[in-house]
């Protein structure tokens, strides 16, 4: 127990509370200039910061939106690999194909595919009659967060139905048979029987998504860096950005710390989660 | 059987590991050297130019890292929180000199410069490289940003000479849109990065306006930088500029118009002879250039500034050789033979024919632009103006601000600047 801890204190706590410790001061990330505290100016400067919160509530919007639609898209195509048919196992290994790419190529890969000019998503959607010609998904703010959710989506979706379908696979066939005799409909079995039990799982993928997703940066990083115009510029960039960028380590550890807040509280949720599910 | 099939593993793993650790034998000195992969000087030939360093130098391996330019500013910061284990050489922008002096990340290498080049060089280099007075490293890319047009849209639209004021490009270009000839006649490199700074920077010094003024006030808002705004708001409205714009780089930007898909393009030297080379471009034998345009009445021409120099970080344990590997690859005699993608710093080259053959009208434009290069403002807090400027122009391209209004703000976002 005790090498346990103390790995875990070198590891976590040390980097945690230099952060903490950091964010009090006007520390330079690099560089020969001399350190001093500042109490609260970080935070103040922080809150009072019109372009941190903008990227607060992006951060908030492209955590509710994509893990969102990636919860509702998981539990479909996890219902449907619990279905009998030819290739499922073919099928099941590829689903998990988009999760297993680095985020990077993920990025890279859709970056491509939302490109003004040659892009296959342009292609799709005017072969469909959907738009009339070419447009630009990532330069324009309208569209833009919501193209980097899209592949955001793709790439995380995979996760929540390994979760689900793992739920769905003990799920004892005897009760839908029984449902069945009663009368029940598909849509009834689904709300009484499947979600009841694939409830607990879920709700843990859907809170480790909410915390990966409200941190989001690669993505970000690799897709738009932030633009246009700072329409996907989001939390976790603006941490980045601060300290690297501006070199500013002690203002960019209290937005780090800010962030972490928020984290805190999903995983306090997260927790209580777990904790009720012990119990039932 | 069993213990030979072991042996003989055990000895093609060993064999395996030791062909394919990259370590020099124990006398020589590696050094790490950070590049970046776009623009100017090919991978292959910075490869090129290493090797012939390695052969003429026996002792010395140079370990060669490219990134891209929007990840090389903070790949040199972050390498200097490394400690000793970092590069020992790296390629920086005109914009950093001031930043990095300050925190001391680069060598004071005035002392090894020797005075004999100091009047071998061009200005418009050297500044590159100077801040408070002394030299940080040696100018390797002496850019600036040219406006390339295509000869055959041009002759198409009966237009008989490419545009000397920006004016002339609209009024060119409205002709090109206008009898069909290409949908988006001007392509830029408009994305949220440095490269619209560039364009922008081009401009403004086109119209003689400032950044600051001789208070150090910021005046983006007024006279000639706000007309430089104005007239990148005009052509996007006029549907004469490529509405992607707002998305490129300047690679993008020499695809677009090495596709055919544009007449005129802002970029870097190295488009010339990649727009003309077949093997990279639909329009190979189209492509020419000229300075950037000038204004009636106040330029006949305007360039920015886009060099990039050669630094030895501070925290290098290698700096006697970092410097002589530097000296190489930024001599005369390096830079006269791969003159094809990036120009050399030495004002001599510009009459030496072998480096002028096949790109004669490159070194005539060069001969203007370079002595007419605009500096971008050279203050510590860089970056975070630039960030500044680049989210206030792109509202302007977006529709979101007027020009007056957005770039009202960004005088105000930039006396906020701690």
């Amino acid at each position: 127990m005790f090498p346990m801890l103390a790995i875990m204190v070198t590891v976590t706590g040390y980097p945690l509370l230099s952060t903490i410790r950091l964010s009090f001061t006007d520390a330079s990330l690099v560089g020969n200039a001399p350190m001093s505290w500042v109490g609260l100016e970080n935070y103040i400067y922080a809150f009072t910061d019109p372009d941190f919160r903008d990227a607060f509530f992006r951060s908030l919007y492209f955590a509710f939106v994509s893990v969102g639609v990636e919860v509702i898209l998981g539990v479909l195509v996890a219902l449907l690999l619990n279905q009998e048919f030819f290739g499922r196992p073919f099928v099941r290994a590829l689903v998990v194909l988009p999760w297993a790419l680095p985020t990077i190529v993920n990025a890279m890969m859709w970056r491509l595919i939302f490109n003004p000019e040659f892009g296959s998503w342009n292609a799709l959607l005017t072969q469909l009659h959907l738009i009339d010609a070419y447009r630009s998904w990532l330069g324009d703010p309208a569209t833009v967060m919501n193209m980097v959710i899209l592949a955001d989506v793709w790439k995380n979706y995979p996760l929540v139905t390994l979760i689900v379908l793992a739920a769905l696979q003990i799920i004892p066939p005897e009760l839908y048979q029984a449902a069945a005799i009663d009368g029940a409909g598909a849509w009834r079995q689904f709300w009484k029987i499947t979600f009841p039990e694939i409830l607990g799982p879920l709700s843990v993928a859907l809170m480790l998504r909410m915390i990966d997703a409200f941190k989001v940066f690669d993505i970000i990083y690799v897709m738009t860096r932030g633009g246009p115009a700072d329409a996907t510029k989001t939390v976790s960039f603006y941490v980045y950005q601060e300290s690297f960028s501006y070199l500013r380590a002690g203002s960019g550890a209290a937005y780090a710390v800010l962030v972490g807040l928020v984290c805190g509280i999903l995983i306090g949720l997260y927790l209580m989660i777990l904790r009720r599910q012990e119990h039932s | 059987m069993n213990r030979f099939v072991k042996l003989a593993f055990g000895v093609g793993l060993a064999l395996t590991l030791g062909v394919l650790a990259p370590r020099p034998a124990s006398a020589d000195v590696l050094l790490n050297a950070l590049f970046m992969k776009q623009a100017a000087y090919s991978e292959d030939d910075i490869r090129n130019m290493t090797t012939a360093f390695e052969q003429a130098n026996p002792g010395i391996k140079v370990n060669l890292e490219f990134v891209a330019y929007e990840a090389l500013h903070d790949k040199i910061v972050a390498a200097q929180g490394a400690g000793g284990s970092g590069y020992d050489v790296v390629l920086y922008d005109v914009i950093w000199p001031a930043e990095f002096a300050k925190h001391g990340f680069l060598m004071d290498v005035t002392s090894r410069v020797p005075d004999s080049e100091t009047a071998q060089v061009f200005d418009g280099a050297w500044s590159t490289v100077t801040y408070d007075g002394k030299r940080w490293g040696m100018p390797w890319i002496l850019d600036t940003k040219y406006l390339f047009y295509n000869k055959d849209m041009l002759k198409r639209a009966g237009i008989a000479a490419p545009p000397k004021t920006w004016d002339e490009l609209t009024a060119q270009a409205k002709i090109l849109k206008d009898k069909g000839i290409v949908q988006y006649p001007i392509v830029w490199s408009w994305a949220q990065a440095e490269a619209l700074i560039c364009d922008y920077a081009t401009l403004v010094a086109a119209y003689k306006g400032a950044f600051f003024d001789a208070g150090g006030k910021p005046v983006f808002d007024q006279d000639g930088a706000l007309k430089a705004m104005q007239y990148m708001n005009d052509s996007l409205r006029d549907g004469l500029t490529n509405p992607n714009s707002r998305e490129y780089l300047e690679e993008d930007v020499r695809r677009v118009f090495s596709n055919g898909d544009a007449a005129f393009a802002l970029n870097w030297t190295y488009m010339y002879n990649m727009a003309n080379d077949p093997k990279e471009s639909k329009v190979a034998g189209q492509v020419e250039l000229e300075p950037a345009p000038g204004v009636a009445g106040l330029t006949t021409a305007s360039a920015v500034n886009g060099s990039m120099a050669l630094g030895i970080p501070s925290n290098s344990q290698h700096a006697d050789e970092a410097w002589k590997y530097i000296s190489y690859i930024t001599s005369q005699p390096v830079h006269n033979k791969y003159a094809q993608l990036s120009l050399p710093i030495w004002k001599s080259s510009y009459d030496d024919p072998t480096v002028a053959k096949g790109q004669e009208s490159l070194i005539a434009a060069a001969k203007t632009s370079i002595a007419l290069m605009f500096p971008r403002p050279s203050t510590v807090s860089y970056q975070e103006l630039s960030a500044i400027l680049q989210k206030r122009i792109q509202q302007v391209l977006l529709g979101q601000a007027t020009a007056e209004d957005a770039m009202h703000q960004a005088v105000e976002d930039a006396s906020r600047l701690r």
